[in-house]
């Protein structure tokens, strides 16, 4: 009986959790790490379209963002879909001066491939986003990548 | 008694740590949109002069695949309506390796295909010479949708993917995720396309059902 009870008191039964926080800290440390914290808030709205035939870019520092879509205040904007560079909505002239401010930006060297990811909303239809192009090959920057997400196949 | 009080409570109590730590975990979680840099690519032409008239092309209109979607987004696939884009990526992959009517450096091209492409073709005297002649056109309204716009662009991309993938022998995806950053793939990525160029060509939309 007095065996019995010692074995129980031994506690070998529990199971060690002391590394448990090591874990769970690893896992903060991973999202801590790749989430990034919106610099800008989006005025437009966003839901990006699916589509199967992605392709990644290798160079992140040559992309920048160009977001399309009806705006999210619409007593301020109106309904009609806007063009949101940075964070500002901008009309269509203005856009070769935006991608010549963010071409200056890059190194000398890498402006000729500056890209433009252009995230547009489902919902948008094809003119504005005709004169978005125009106004890109105005300015010469002629690789668009319009952002979409990977579709979930149903077979 | 005293003795073992004093073991207790020299010990540090760490068992709430994990739930601190997964409090922060789950703020994290619930914050993070991993950036996506995804998506299609695409080529604009370049700039128009306006003093310079377009060049005149004369293209054999069994060579130029149209694809046209309207402002309902009903499509016209050369010539023939359909409600949905779905099962076009056959077509258009039908019609890039059809070989009507191919030159010396075609059929030169089409020895070179591995014998799972080369049964592919289908030699209709209606569709496409060769792959080099073979473009895609897409032409929309302004009021069409960009979601089905994307779609059908979609599907041209990868009837061409698939096309470059079976010829290297990866599936479309493995094609896809080449880099071209070191030798290997690079090769790999240049002999898939090698005669075959990519063209999709987009028609500036004309004014119907927009603003």
């Amino acid at each position: 009986m007095a065996k019995f009870r010692k074995k129980k008191s031994g506690g070998s039964q529990q199971i060690d959790t002391s590394a448990l926080p090591d874990i769970i800290f690893m896992l903060l440390f991973f999202f801590m790490v790749t989430t990034v914290l919106r610099e800008q808030d989006i005025l437009v709205d966003q839901k990006i379209p699916q589509s199967t035939q992605l392709q990644k870019l290798q160079n992140k520092t040559l992309i920048s963002y160009i977001f399309i879509g009806k705006p999210k205040n619409t007593s301020l904007y109106g309904t009609e879909p806007r063009v949101q560079a940075n964070d500002v909505l901008i009309s269509s002239p203005e856009i070769v001066q935006w991608v010549n401010q963010e071409r200056d930006k890059l190194p000398e060297a890498d402006r000729t491939s500056i890209t433009i990811s252009m995230k547009v909303d489902k919902e948008v239809k094809m003119g504005p986003i005709s004169d978005v192009q125009t106004e890109l090959r105005n300015a010469d920057a002629r690789k668009v990548l319009y952002a979409s997400t990977k579709k979930t196949e149903i077979d | 008694m005293a003795k073992s009080k004093n073991r207790m409570g020299n010990e540090i109590n760490a068992g709430s740590m994990a739930d601190i730590a997964f409090l922060l975990l789950i703020f994290f979680l619930v914050t993070t949109t991993i950036a996506s840099d995804k998506g299609i690519l695409n080529v604009l032409p370049p700039k128009q002069d306006p003093n310079v008239p377009p060049p005149d092309i004369k293209k054999n209109e069994r060579n130029i695949f149209n694809v046209l979607i309207n402002a309902n987004n009903d499509l016209l696939v050369e010539g023939e309506y359909r409600r949905t884009a779905a099962g076009l990526d056959k077509d258009f992959k039908e019609f890039i390796m059809n070989f009507g009517a191919p030159d010396e450096d075609a059929a030169a091209l089409f020895n070179s295909f591995p014998a799972s492409l080369q049964s592919q073709a289908l030699r209709k005297p209606d569709s496409s010479d060769h792959p080099g002649e073979a473009v895609i056109s897409i032409k929309t309204n302004r009021g069409t949708s960009y979601a089905v716009f994307l779609e059908v662009f979609d599907l041209a991309k990868k009837a061409y993917f698939d096309v470059y993938s079976e010829r290297v022998g990866l599936t479309s995806d493995e094609y896809r995720a080449l880099t071209g950053d070191d030798e290997v793939s690079k090769a790999l990525q240049d002999k898939g396309k090698e005669g075959i160029p990519m063209a999709i060509s987009i028609a500036e939309p004309d004014k119907v059902g927009g603003n």
